[in-house]
Protein backbone atom coordinates (compact mmCIF):
# COMPACT_ATOMS: atom_id res chain seq x y z
CA UNK A 1 0.00 0.00 0.00
CA UNK A 2 1.12 3.25 -0.96
CA UNK A 3 0.96 4.77 2.52
CA UNK A 4 2.09 8.29 1.10
CA UNK A 5 -1.30 9.73 -0.95
CA UNK A 6 -2.78 9.18 2.87
CA UNK A 7 -0.99 11.68 4.42
CA UNK A 8 -1.50 15.70 4.53
CA UNK A 9 0.41 18.00 3.16
CA UNK A 10 1.86 19.02 6.52
CA UNK A 11 2.63 15.82 7.22
CA UNK A 12 4.25 15.35 3.66
CA UNK A 13 6.38 18.35 4.98
CA UNK A 14 7.39 16.76 8.02
CA UNK A 15 8.48 13.65 6.27
CA UNK A 16 10.75 15.02 3.62
CA UNK A 17 12.10 17.16 6.07
CA UNK A 18 12.61 13.81 8.05
CA UNK A 19 14.92 12.44 5.29
CA UNK A 20 17.87 14.40 6.36
CA UNK A 21 17.59 12.55 9.66
CA UNK A 22 19.34 8.99 9.81
CA UNK A 23 17.37 6.18 10.44
CA UNK A 24 17.65 3.89 13.40
CA UNK A 25 18.67 1.42 14.18
CA UNK A 26 21.40 0.78 11.77
CA UNK A 27 23.22 -2.03 10.50
CA UNK A 28 26.25 -3.66 11.99
CA UNK A 29 29.68 -4.28 9.90
CA UNK A 30 29.44 -7.85 8.90
CA UNK A 31 32.85 -7.84 9.53
CA UNK A 32 32.51 -6.42 13.07
CA UNK A 33 29.97 -8.48 14.67
CA UNK A 34 30.54 -7.81 17.82
CA UNK A 35 30.67 -3.95 17.24
CA UNK A 36 27.59 -1.46 17.21
CA UNK A 37 27.35 -0.03 14.04
CA UNK A 38 30.07 2.20 12.18
CA UNK A 39 27.02 4.94 11.14
CA UNK A 40 26.41 4.63 15.11
CA UNK A 41 30.08 5.12 16.27
CA UNK A 42 30.14 8.12 12.81
CA UNK A 43 26.85 10.18 14.98
CA UNK A 44 28.67 9.90 18.09
CA UNK A 45 31.67 11.32 17.12
CA UNK A 46 29.25 14.45 15.86
CA UNK A 47 28.33 14.74 20.10
CA UNK A 48 26.57 12.82 22.32
CA UNK A 49 23.01 13.85 21.27
CA UNK A 50 21.75 13.62 17.34
CA UNK A 51 18.15 12.71 16.22
CA UNK A 52 17.20 9.79 14.59
CA UNK A 53 14.16 8.50 12.47
CA UNK A 54 12.08 5.36 13.41
CA UNK A 55 9.76 2.72 12.20
CA UNK A 56 6.90 4.97 12.29
CA UNK A 57 8.88 8.43 11.38
CA UNK A 58 9.32 9.80 14.66
CA UNK A 59 12.20 11.39 15.55
CA UNK A 60 13.56 11.38 19.17
CA UNK A 61 17.11 12.14 20.25
CA UNK A 62 19.62 9.22 20.15
CA UNK A 63 21.87 9.72 22.84
CA UNK A 64 24.96 7.82 22.42
CA UNK A 65 27.49 9.66 25.17
CA UNK A 66 28.19 7.46 28.67
CA UNK A 67 28.03 10.17 30.71
CA UNK A 68 24.50 11.66 29.05
CA UNK A 69 23.12 8.43 29.24
CA UNK A 70 23.57 7.77 32.99
CA UNK A 71 22.47 11.22 33.30
CA UNK A 72 18.92 11.06 31.71
CA UNK A 73 18.37 7.06 32.69
CA UNK A 74 18.54 8.56 36.62
CA UNK A 75 16.73 11.44 35.73
CA UNK A 76 12.50 11.41 37.41
CA UNK A 77 12.21 13.83 34.85
CA UNK A 78 12.68 11.14 31.87
CA UNK A 79 9.83 8.60 32.00
CA UNK A 80 9.49 5.32 30.80
CA UNK A 81 6.08 5.07 30.91
CA UNK A 82 4.96 3.79 26.92
CA UNK A 83 1.34 5.27 27.98
CA UNK A 84 3.30 8.90 27.30
CA UNK A 85 2.75 10.16 24.00
CA UNK A 86 5.92 10.41 22.70
CA UNK A 87 7.65 7.46 23.66
CA UNK A 88 9.92 5.72 20.98
CA UNK A 89 8.57 1.97 20.42
CA UNK A 90 11.28 -0.23 19.26
CA UNK A 91 8.33 -2.06 16.54
CA UNK A 92 5.01 -1.97 15.87
CA UNK A 93 4.64 -5.19 17.82
CA UNK A 94 5.99 -3.50 20.57
CA UNK A 95 3.73 -0.95 20.94
CA UNK A 96 0.72 -2.54 20.68
CA UNK A 97 2.29 -5.37 23.14
CA UNK A 98 2.48 -2.36 25.47
CA UNK A 99 -1.26 -1.43 25.05
CA UNK A 100 -2.30 -4.61 26.16
CA UNK A 101 -0.30 -5.12 28.90
CA UNK A 102 2.03 -3.03 30.96
CA UNK A 103 5.03 -3.93 33.41
CA UNK A 104 7.27 -2.28 36.13
CA UNK A 105 9.26 -1.98 32.86
CA UNK A 106 6.71 0.69 31.14
CA UNK A 107 5.63 2.04 34.70
CA UNK A 108 7.59 5.33 36.52
CA UNK A 109 7.90 5.50 40.29
CA UNK A 110 6.06 4.83 43.02
CA UNK A 111 3.77 2.40 40.64
CA UNK A 112 6.96 1.15 39.30
CA UNK A 113 8.85 0.73 42.51
CA UNK A 114 5.89 -1.10 44.19
CA UNK A 115 5.57 -3.41 41.41
CA UNK A 116 9.62 -4.26 41.45
CA UNK A 117 9.58 -4.38 44.83
CA UNK A 118 7.51 -7.21 44.90
CA UNK A 119 10.10 -9.63 43.62
CA UNK A 120 13.41 -8.11 44.14
CA UNK A 121 14.16 -9.43 47.09
CA UNK A 122 14.22 -12.93 45.41
CA UNK A 123 17.12 -11.69 43.31
CA UNK A 124 19.11 -10.27 46.15
CA UNK A 125 23.20 -11.40 46.63
CA UNK A 126 22.28 -13.53 49.38
CA UNK A 127 19.45 -15.09 47.59
CA UNK A 128 21.28 -15.92 43.98
CA UNK A 129 24.29 -16.88 46.07
CA UNK A 130 22.81 -19.73 47.41
CA UNK A 131 21.30 -20.84 44.04
CA UNK A 132 24.93 -21.14 42.66
CA UNK A 133 25.85 -24.67 44.13
CA UNK A 134 22.31 -25.97 41.83
CA UNK A 135 23.03 -23.61 38.88
CA UNK A 136 26.68 -25.79 38.77
CA UNK A 137 24.85 -28.85 39.22
CA UNK A 138 22.62 -27.73 35.77
CA UNK A 139 25.55 -26.65 34.14
CA UNK A 140 27.37 -29.87 34.52
CA UNK A 141 24.62 -31.87 33.85
CA UNK A 142 24.26 -30.14 30.83
CA UNK A 143 28.01 -30.42 29.75
CA UNK A 144 28.04 -34.19 30.53
CA UNK A 145 25.01 -34.84 28.30
CA UNK A 146 27.16 -32.62 25.48
CA UNK A 147 29.73 -34.60 25.95
CA UNK A 148 28.18 -37.89 25.55
CA UNK A 149 26.31 -36.46 22.50
CA UNK A 150 27.04 -36.12 18.73
CA UNK A 151 29.98 -33.79 17.41
CA UNK A 152 29.20 -30.80 15.75
CA UNK A 153 26.32 -29.57 18.14
CA UNK A 154 24.31 -26.12 18.25
CA UNK A 155 25.31 -24.98 21.84
CA UNK A 156 22.82 -22.85 21.48
CA UNK A 157 20.48 -25.44 22.03
CA UNK A 158 22.13 -27.86 23.45
CA UNK A 159 23.64 -25.45 26.51
CA UNK A 160 23.07 -21.65 26.29
CA UNK A 161 19.37 -21.56 26.08
CA UNK A 162 18.68 -24.42 28.41
CA UNK A 163 21.29 -23.33 31.25
CA UNK A 164 19.09 -20.20 32.16
CA UNK A 165 15.89 -21.41 31.10
CA UNK A 166 16.04 -24.18 33.59
CA UNK A 167 17.68 -21.71 36.36
CA UNK A 168 14.47 -19.38 36.25
CA UNK A 169 12.13 -22.56 35.28
CA UNK A 170 13.00 -23.74 39.05
CA UNK A 171 13.40 -19.71 40.39
CA UNK A 172 9.55 -19.10 39.29
CA UNK A 173 8.22 -22.47 39.56
CA UNK A 174 7.35 -22.97 35.83
CA UNK A 175 7.57 -27.00 34.38
CA UNK A 176 10.64 -27.10 32.34
CA UNK A 177 8.99 -29.66 30.23
CA UNK A 178 6.62 -26.46 28.98
CA UNK A 179 9.97 -25.04 27.40
CA UNK A 180 9.59 -25.93 23.92
CA UNK A 181 6.37 -23.47 23.88
CA UNK A 182 7.41 -20.53 26.07
CA UNK A 183 10.65 -20.15 24.28
CA UNK A 184 8.80 -20.52 20.56
CA UNK A 185 6.36 -17.84 22.14
CA UNK A 186 9.21 -16.12 23.85
CA UNK A 187 11.20 -15.92 20.29
CA UNK A 188 8.86 -14.07 18.28
CA UNK A 189 8.46 -11.26 21.52
CA UNK A 190 12.00 -10.04 21.19
CA UNK A 191 12.03 -10.51 16.99
CA UNK A 192 11.87 -6.94 16.11
CA UNK A 193 10.11 -7.98 12.42
CA UNK A 194 7.72 -9.46 14.44
CA UNK A 195 3.92 -8.26 13.08
CA UNK A 196 1.88 -6.78 15.83
CA UNK A 197 -0.51 -9.29 15.63
CA UNK A 198 1.64 -12.33 16.29
CA UNK A 199 3.61 -10.12 18.93
CA UNK A 200 0.26 -10.03 20.88
CA UNK A 201 -0.82 -13.45 20.18
CA UNK A 202 2.35 -14.89 21.69
CA UNK A 203 2.10 -12.43 24.89
CA UNK A 204 -1.35 -13.64 25.17
CA UNK A 205 -0.61 -17.09 24.62
CA UNK A 206 2.30 -16.35 27.84
CA UNK A 207 -0.13 -14.45 29.88
CA UNK A 208 -3.16 -17.22 29.43
CA UNK A 209 -0.24 -20.01 29.74
CA UNK A 210 1.16 -18.07 33.28
CA UNK A 211 -2.49 -17.02 34.19
CA UNK A 212 -3.34 -21.11 34.62
CA UNK A 213 0.01 -21.99 36.52
CA UNK A 214 -0.82 -18.81 39.31
CA UNK A 215 -4.12 -20.24 39.31
CA UNK A 216 -2.83 -23.78 40.19
CA UNK A 217 -0.34 -22.57 42.34
CA UNK A 218 -3.08 -20.47 44.55
CA UNK A 219 -5.00 -23.98 44.84
CA UNK A 220 -1.54 -25.63 45.95
CA UNK A 221 1.68 -23.58 46.73
CA UNK A 222 5.16 -25.20 46.12
CA UNK A 223 8.15 -23.92 47.05
CA UNK A 224 8.85 -21.13 44.23
CA UNK A 225 7.95 -17.53 43.54
CA UNK A 226 5.04 -17.65 41.86
CA UNK A 227 3.30 -19.27 44.57
CA UNK A 228 4.94 -16.59 46.98
CA UNK A 229 3.55 -14.21 45.04
CA UNK A 230 0.93 -16.22 44.25
CA UNK A 231 -0.13 -15.70 48.37
CA UNK A 232 1.19 -12.38 48.92
CA UNK A 233 -0.20 -10.69 46.16
CA UNK A 234 -3.37 -12.51 44.40
CA UNK A 235 -4.61 -13.89 47.38
CA UNK A 236 -4.39 -10.71 49.57
CA UNK A 237 -6.21 -8.73 46.38
CA UNK A 238 -2.79 -6.42 46.44
CA UNK A 239 -2.31 -7.57 42.34
CA UNK A 240 -5.40 -9.63 40.34
CA UNK A 241 -4.31 -13.04 38.63
CA UNK A 242 -3.79 -11.22 35.70
CA UNK A 243 -1.58 -8.30 36.68
CA UNK A 244 0.68 -11.14 37.88
CA UNK A 245 0.80 -13.57 35.11
CA UNK A 246 1.76 -10.29 32.99
CA UNK A 247 4.97 -9.51 35.31
CA UNK A 248 5.45 -13.23 35.24
CA UNK A 249 5.69 -13.27 31.70
CA UNK A 250 8.70 -10.19 31.95
CA UNK A 251 10.47 -12.87 34.29
CA UNK A 252 10.03 -15.62 32.40
CA UNK A 253 11.44 -13.89 29.19
CA UNK A 254 14.17 -11.81 30.68
CA UNK A 255 15.02 -14.88 32.69
CA UNK A 256 16.16 -16.38 29.91
CA UNK A 257 16.30 -14.80 27.04
CA UNK A 258 19.11 -12.20 27.60
CA UNK A 259 21.64 -14.80 29.61
CA UNK A 260 21.50 -17.53 26.52
CA UNK A 261 22.55 -14.83 23.98
CA UNK A 262 25.27 -13.78 26.24
CA UNK A 263 26.61 -17.25 26.82
CA UNK A 264 26.72 -17.89 23.19
CA UNK A 265 27.46 -14.84 21.88
CA UNK A 266 30.03 -14.83 24.53
CA UNK A 267 31.24 -17.69 23.53
CA UNK A 268 31.98 -16.95 20.00
CA UNK A 269 34.05 -13.46 21.08
CA UNK A 270 36.34 -16.02 23.26
CA UNK A 271 37.04 -18.35 20.70
CA UNK A 272 38.07 -14.89 18.67
CA UNK A 273 39.90 -14.07 21.08
CA UNK A 274 41.97 -17.57 22.07
CA UNK A 275 44.74 -15.21 24.39
CA UNK A 276 41.95 -13.93 26.31
CA UNK A 277 40.11 -17.30 26.08
CA UNK A 278 42.92 -19.02 27.88
CA UNK A 279 43.41 -16.36 30.68
CA UNK A 280 39.98 -17.28 31.56
CA UNK A 281 40.24 -20.96 31.19
CA UNK A 282 43.45 -20.78 33.64
CA UNK A 283 42.35 -18.77 36.41
CA UNK A 284 41.38 -19.98 40.03
CA UNK A 285 40.50 -16.82 40.91
CA UNK A 286 36.59 -15.96 41.27
CA UNK A 287 37.18 -12.51 41.08
CA UNK A 288 39.36 -12.68 37.84
CA UNK A 289 36.29 -14.69 36.25
CA UNK A 290 33.23 -12.20 38.05
CA UNK A 291 35.35 -9.09 36.17
CA UNK A 292 35.58 -11.29 32.79
CA UNK A 293 31.70 -11.59 32.93
CA UNK A 294 31.79 -7.29 33.29
CA UNK A 295 34.23 -7.20 30.34
CA UNK A 296 31.96 -9.18 28.20
CA UNK A 297 29.14 -7.80 29.27
CA UNK A 298 30.51 -4.06 28.56
CA UNK A 299 31.78 -5.04 24.71
CA UNK A 300 29.17 -7.29 24.09
CA UNK A 301 26.09 -5.56 25.45
CA UNK A 302 23.61 -7.21 23.86
CA UNK A 303 20.54 -5.13 24.50
CA UNK A 304 20.92 -3.03 21.13
CA UNK A 305 17.98 -1.72 20.09
CA UNK A 306 18.44 1.29 23.30
CA UNK A 307 16.55 1.76 26.47
CA UNK A 308 13.66 3.88 25.46
CA UNK A 309 12.29 6.98 27.08
CA UNK A 310 10.12 10.44 27.33
CA UNK A 311 10.38 13.60 28.51
CA UNK A 312 8.34 14.74 31.10
CA UNK A 313 9.45 18.36 31.03
CA UNK A 314 12.39 20.61 28.98
CA UNK A 315 15.74 18.75 30.02
CA UNK A 316 19.24 20.35 29.27
CA UNK A 317 21.54 18.08 28.33
CA UNK A 318 25.27 17.34 26.27
CA UNK A 319 24.43 21.11 24.42
CA UNK A 320 21.00 20.65 23.43
CA UNK A 321 17.61 21.29 25.41
CA UNK A 322 15.01 17.90 24.83
CA UNK A 323 11.70 19.31 25.09
CA UNK A 324 8.95 17.80 27.37
CA UNK A 325 7.50 15.16 24.96
CA UNK A 326 10.52 14.29 23.03
CA UNK A 327 11.22 10.57 22.98
CA UNK A 328 14.69 9.20 23.63
CA UNK A 329 16.57 6.77 22.87
CA UNK A 330 19.96 5.40 24.90
CA UNK A 331 22.07 2.96 22.70
CA UNK A 332 23.92 1.56 25.58
CA UNK A 333 26.70 -0.22 23.32
CA UNK A 334 28.03 3.14 22.04
CA UNK A 335 28.11 4.16 25.47
CA UNK A 336 30.13 0.82 26.66
CA UNK A 337 32.77 2.16 24.10
CA UNK A 338 32.83 5.86 25.49
CA UNK A 339 36.82 6.13 25.57
CA UNK A 340 36.93 8.48 28.55
CA UNK A 341 35.53 6.04 30.45
CA UNK A 342 37.18 2.45 29.07
CA UNK A 343 40.31 3.36 27.09
CA UNK A 344 41.23 1.50 24.17
CA UNK A 345 37.02 0.70 24.53
CA UNK A 346 37.05 -1.75 21.49
CA UNK A 347 39.69 -3.93 22.63
CA UNK A 348 38.09 -6.70 24.78
CA UNK A 349 40.29 -7.40 27.49
CA UNK A 350 39.50 -9.42 30.01
CA UNK A 351 41.65 -7.90 32.94
CA UNK A 352 40.10 -4.71 32.84
CA UNK A 353 37.85 -2.76 35.26
CA UNK A 354 34.59 -3.00 33.24
CA UNK A 355 32.38 -2.37 36.34
CA UNK A 356 30.69 0.67 35.44
CA UNK A 357 29.33 -0.66 31.77
CA UNK A 358 25.31 0.22 31.13
CA UNK A 359 24.70 -2.90 29.58
CA UNK A 360 22.10 -3.40 32.46
CA UNK A 361 21.34 0.31 31.86
CA UNK A 362 21.27 2.97 34.87
CA UNK A 363 18.54 4.59 36.99
CA UNK A 364 15.39 2.80 38.90
CA UNK A 365 14.69 0.12 35.79
CA UNK A 366 18.26 -1.05 35.91
CA UNK A 367 18.07 -4.90 35.11
CA UNK A 368 16.61 -6.38 38.13
CA UNK A 369 17.43 -9.97 37.63
CA UNK A 370 21.59 -9.08 37.10
CA UNK A 371 22.96 -10.78 40.09
CA UNK A 372 21.26 -13.64 38.75
CA UNK A 373 22.54 -13.13 35.36
CA UNK A 374 26.03 -12.52 36.55
CA UNK A 375 26.09 -16.06 39.02
CA UNK A 376 24.68 -17.93 35.78
CA UNK A 377 27.37 -16.32 33.27
CA UNK A 378 30.16 -16.85 35.58
CA UNK A 379 29.30 -20.58 36.16
CA UNK A 380 28.91 -21.26 32.80
CA UNK A 381 31.94 -19.18 31.03
CA UNK A 382 34.05 -21.01 34.06
CA UNK A 383 32.70 -23.99 33.13
CA UNK A 384 32.56 -24.76 29.86
CA UNK A 385 35.62 -24.07 28.73
CA UNK A 386 37.69 -25.65 31.19
CA UNK A 387 35.70 -29.16 30.68
CA UNK A 388 35.67 -28.45 26.89
CA UNK A 389 39.33 -27.22 26.95
CA UNK A 390 39.36 -27.30 22.93
CA UNK A 391 36.10 -26.45 22.09
CA UNK A 392 35.92 -24.28 18.62
CA UNK A 393 33.54 -23.15 16.22
CA UNK A 394 32.24 -26.10 13.65
CA UNK A 395 31.90 -23.01 10.93
CA UNK A 396 33.52 -20.30 9.57
CA UNK A 397 32.73 -17.01 11.72
CA UNK A 398 31.26 -15.90 8.00
CA UNK A 399 28.90 -18.24 8.85
CA UNK A 400 27.19 -17.61 11.97
CA UNK A 401 24.04 -16.58 11.89
CA UNK A 402 23.82 -12.74 14.21
CA UNK A 403 20.59 -11.65 15.52
CA UNK A 404 21.23 -8.69 13.62
CA UNK A 405 17.23 -8.18 14.01
CA UNK A 406 16.54 -9.29 17.52
CA UNK A 407 15.75 -6.94 20.42
CA UNK A 408 18.51 -8.98 22.26
CA UNK A 409 21.68 -9.63 20.11
CA UNK A 410 23.06 -12.96 19.68
CA UNK A 411 23.46 -15.78 17.45
CA UNK A 412 20.76 -17.98 16.15
CA UNK A 413 22.65 -21.05 16.22
CA UNK A 414 26.12 -21.56 17.37
CA UNK A 415 27.70 -25.41 15.78
CA UNK A 416 30.70 -26.04 18.00
CA UNK A 417 32.60 -28.87 18.09
CA UNK A 418 36.17 -29.86 19.55
CA UNK B 1 34.53 9.15 55.26
CA UNK B 2 30.99 9.22 55.83
CA UNK B 3 28.52 7.09 54.01
CA UNK B 4 24.30 7.70 53.94
CA UNK B 5 21.77 5.25 51.80
CA UNK B 6 18.41 6.54 50.49
CA UNK B 7 16.24 3.38 51.02
CA UNK B 8 13.61 5.31 49.19
CA UNK B 9 15.39 5.84 45.81
CA UNK B 10 16.86 1.74 46.07
CA UNK B 11 16.16 -0.61 43.65
CA UNK B 12 17.53 -3.38 45.02
CA UNK B 13 20.68 -3.97 42.14
CA UNK B 14 22.79 -5.47 44.57
CA UNK B 15 25.67 -4.02 43.12
CA UNK B 16 26.76 -1.83 46.03
CA UNK B 17 27.08 -5.42 47.57
CA UNK B 18 29.03 -6.74 45.02
CA UNK B 19 31.76 -3.59 45.79
CA UNK B 20 32.27 -3.47 49.45
CA UNK B 21 29.99 -6.20 51.01
CA UNK B 22 31.43 -4.72 54.59
CA UNK B 23 29.96 -1.99 54.39
CA UNK B 24 26.86 -2.60 52.41
CA UNK B 25 24.35 -5.85 52.39
CA UNK B 26 20.08 -6.15 51.76
CA UNK B 27 17.52 -6.34 53.48
CA UNK B 28 15.80 -10.12 53.36
CA UNK B 29 12.53 -9.52 52.12
CA UNK B 30 13.11 -7.09 49.22
CA UNK B 31 16.81 -6.82 49.16
CA UNK B 32 16.53 -3.03 49.62
CA UNK B 33 20.17 -1.77 50.46
CA UNK B 34 21.18 -1.77 54.59
CA UNK B 35 24.45 0.35 56.03
CA UNK B 36 26.45 -1.65 57.79
CA UNK B 37 29.29 1.07 57.95
CA UNK B 38 28.00 4.67 57.91
CA UNK B 39 31.97 5.49 58.77
CA UNK B 40 34.24 2.94 56.74
CA UNK B 41 37.91 2.06 58.01
CA UNK B 42 40.36 3.99 54.81
CA UNK B 43 41.10 0.16 53.14
CA UNK B 44 37.36 0.04 52.42
CA UNK B 45 37.00 3.70 51.20
CA UNK B 46 38.16 2.45 46.93
CA UNK B 47 35.60 -0.08 47.29
CA UNK B 48 32.78 2.56 48.30
CA UNK B 49 33.68 4.88 45.76
CA UNK B 50 33.06 2.09 43.33
CA UNK B 51 29.83 1.56 45.14
CA UNK B 52 28.62 5.16 44.79
CA UNK B 53 29.72 5.14 41.38
CA UNK B 54 27.94 2.31 39.74
CA UNK B 55 24.04 2.43 41.77
CA UNK B 56 22.13 2.93 39.36
CA UNK B 57 19.50 4.75 41.81
CA UNK B 58 22.25 7.19 42.64
CA UNK B 59 21.18 6.36 46.07
CA UNK B 60 24.47 6.39 48.31
CA UNK B 61 25.81 9.56 49.35
CA UNK B 62 29.42 10.10 50.53
CA UNK B 63 31.51 12.68 52.38
CA UNK B 64 35.17 12.57 52.37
Amino acid sequence: MDTSTELSSQERLQTRSDETVPAYPMDRAPRCPFDPAPELRSLDEGGPLNRVRLWDRSTPWLVTGYAEQRQLLADPRVSADTKNPGYPHPTPATRARREQARTFLSMDDPEHARMRRMVTGSFAIKRVEAMRPAIQQIVDNLIDQLLDGPRPVDLVQAFALPVPSLVICELLGVPYADHAFFQRNSSTLVNSGSSAEAGLEAQSNLVEYLNDLIGRKLASPADDLLSLLAAEQVATGALTQRELAVTSVLLLIAGHETTANMIALGTVALLEHPEQLADLRGTDDPAFVAGAVEELLRYLNITHFGRRRVALTDIPVGGHTIRAGEGIVLANEVGNRDQEVFPDPDRLDLHRDARRHVAFGFGPHQCLGQPLARVELQVAYRTLYRRIPDLRLAVALEDVRFKHDGLVYGVYELPVTW
Amino acid sequence: MRVTVDQEKCVGSGQCVLSAEKVFDQRDEDGIVVLLDPEPPADQHDDVRQAAIVCPAMAIDLVE
